[in-house]
């Protein structure tokens, strides 16, 4: 009788505790089918984002595109002004981005790696690497455009280029942390001065990093509309003054998808598919480079 | 070093001489062509443009503070809670774009948490090992994507098929509904407040997730081990492991999601429809946030007062963003900090 009872008992509980598997399990069942549609749920939009571009993109893309100038409503033209605009500006402002992050990225690197200016500095990197980039538009509309009474191609390549130095910082000194030490004390050794073991070690030990970080500055800028809005503005027509307003692809593509006219439309959807293809390509290559590396 | 040279050349011909014998020369010695000078030139430099970084932000604020003064010394913090916005008759208030920006954010975080949280589980926990840098990798370009495309597509593609698939239902269901029926009125066209939040959910869903990602990773392998020998299933390990373990990280890489919506221009510029009304709380009701009235206007407006409203705004655009991504990295750097201790 005693037994008896126990041996219910006993299979009571076990039963309770199957019971409370199966629920667990069943939990567990439930968040990791959830998990697989978020998954499915990201994809999803990139591949319908790109499935349509490319759709509608090629649909408007003809020579004329590349060659033509960006044409009155309702006419046959192009986007060249508009593209030699945003490779120009591009070019420009990564030339005049790069050293500067560069040089900044070394100082956090190797010269000041615990120091306040270098707490401080990566902070401060950290917050404009993800400050509004209108903001910044603002910025050099109030320093350059209202200065020089004109919008320009110049003030659209310093909005850029302030774009630019955050995200090769970040980029550099990172690269330049994973370079070992042992390389820089052996360069030591051998006598060479500071900036002689940083600019032919470190600095080349650490090159595909640091040109995974521009190449990656670049596709960020190439994409850029809010700060050219009210900078480099825009222009209908070709100019290779960087002193006028200047067309630039995400500008143009911009006014002419918010017009009604159709010819417009098409044109901005060739545009929007050139940039797609340009900065994705770029990002892809950025991780070429450094999986290579590692 | 190479200032010591010159001193133990002199000691060697000192011996030499000290000794008496006749010895070959020595090589001459190359004099390093760039010695300390150029050192601290370089380091200079270097110094220099990482001041220049910090000069940056402060340059930022100051132009802004200065250009937006005339706006900041007549409307004052009222400025924050009015929401007349007349340019004709100059009469500016920017509650109405406060309260787009906050509100298309809000919506965006509430999409892109959950579903951020379950690719970082996804990609962590789930997925084998040779899907992991393909899948990270896709998820990672829909951050590359330029927000104009973004921009585009939701005006052209998405709005319309929202308006017919997701507005049309919904405004059907609520109809008679108090308060739910009111936030969902208005004409179902595709723009507005709901569209501009879902494509932005979209946009910060790699941030976060890849946040995530990382944070998840830092959870040492012997607590999840732990967790697992006692019995638990991946979800328990997951929800009361690692996420108490990586809470502060996980919050951080919220907060830069929120930073990246708020600060967001032309995607939300194409889709919610710039009109300057807050009659209308609907979520398909066009509205405007700061950051595209500053993209539709400001080009256009004339020197004075409009231009200064505007740049206020774009300060207390900056200002918000700016203690968003402060709190952000706080966080993120506290589990930096915590790494490796014991919990």
């Amino acid at each position: 009788m005693m037994t008896r009872e126990i041996l219910l008992q006993s299979d009571a509980l076990e039963q309770s505790r199957q019971a409370r598997y199966a629920q667990r399990k069943f939990v567990n069942r439930i968040a990791l089918t959830l998990s697989l549609m978020a998954m499915a749920f990201g994809l999803f939009w990139l591949f319908w984002i790109l499935f349509e571009t490319i759709r509608l993109g090629v649909d408007g893309l003809t020579l004329d595109t590349l060659t033509q100038m960006t044409p009155p409503p309702n006419d046959a033209g192009g986007l060249a002004n508009a593209i030699y605009g945003s490779f120009l500006m591009v070019l420009l402002a990564t030339f005049v981005g790069t050293p500067i992050g560069v040089m900044a990225g070394i100082y956090l690197a190797e010269f000041d790696t615990k120091g306040w200016l270098a707490q401080v500095t990566r902070f401060v990197n950290d917050i404009l690497l993800s400050a509004p980039s209108i903001v910044i538009g603002l910025f050099v509309y109030a320093v350059i455009v209202t200065r020089f009474k004109s919008f320009s191609g110049y003030a659209g390549v310093m909005a850029l280029a302030l774009i630019v130095i955050p995200v090769v910082i970040r980029t550099t000194e990172n690269m330049l942390q994973l370079v070992p030490p042992g390389l820089r004390e052996a360069a030591y050794a051998l006598g060479a001065p500071k900036w002689k073991v940083i600019l032919s070690i470190t600095l080349r030990a650490a090159r595909s990093g640091v040109v995974t970080g521009v190449l990656l500055a670049v596709a960020r800028i190439a994409g850029e509309t809010a700060p050219l809005l009210f900078t480099a503005l825009s222009n209908q027509f070709w100019t290779s003054s960087l002193s006028e307003p200047m067309a630039s692809l995400p500008v143009t593509i911009f006014k002419f998808a918010m017009s009604p006219y159709e010819n417009w439309q098409k044109l901005a959807w060739a545009g929007v598919f050139i940039i797609t293809i340009a900065v994705l390509g770029l990002n892809i290559l950025a991780r070429v480079l450094t999986r290579s590396r590692s | 070093m190479s200032s010591t040279l010159p001193a133990s050349e002199m000691s060697f011909n000192q011996l030499a001489r000290s000794s008496g014998r006749v010895m070959t020369n020595p090589p001459p010695i190359k004099v390093a062509r760039s010695g300390p000078m150029a050192d601290r030139i370089f380091g200079w430099l270097a110094k220099g443009a990482a001041l220049f970084t910090l000069g940056m932000l402060v340059a930022i604020l100051a132009s802004l503070t200065i250009s937006a003064w005339p706006a900041i010394s007549k409307y004052g913090f009222g400025f924050l809670t009015s929401t007349t916005w007349d340019p004709v008759r100059e009469e500016f208030g920017g509650l109405v774009m406060i309260y787009g920006t906050l509100m298309t954010s809000v919506i965006a975080l509430l999409i892109a948490v959950p579903v951020s949280f379950g690719i970082a589980l996804f990609l962590t926990e789930l997925s084998p090992a040779w899907l992991k840098r393909p899948l990270g990798t896709a998820i990672e370009l829909l951050a590359a994507i330029p927000s104009i495309v973004y921009g585009m597509w939701g005006l052209l593609v998405f709005g319309p098929l929202l308006a017919t698939y997701v507005q049309q239902p919904l405004q059907a269901l609520f109809a008679g509904v108090p308060y739910l029926g009111a936030l969902f009125s208005g004409p179902p066209v595709g723009i507005g407040i709901l569209s501009a939040g879902i494509i932005l959910a979209i946009m910060i869903i790699p941030f976060i997730s890849a946040v995530m990602r990382d944070v998840f990773e830092v959870t040492p392998t012997l607590l999840k081990e732990s967790a697992y020998g006692l019995g638990a299933t991946t979800w328990e390990v997951v929800s009361k492991v690692v996420l108490p373990y990586t809470k502060a990280g996980v919050i951080g890489g919220i907060m830069l999601g929120l930073g990246r919506a708020i600060g967001e221009t032309m995607a939300v510029t194409f889709v919610i429809g710039n009109l300057n009304q807050l009659d209308s709380l609907s979520l398909f009701q066009a509205a405007n946030s700061i950051t595209s009235a500053l993209a539709n206007e400001f080009a256009e407006a004339g020197e004075g007062l409009h231009q200064a409203s505007l740049m206020y705004l774009g300060l207390v655009l900056f200002f918000i963003t700016f203690v968003v991504l402060t709190l952000s990295k706080i966080l993120l750097s506290q589990l930096k900090k915590n790494e490796g201790s014991k919990t």
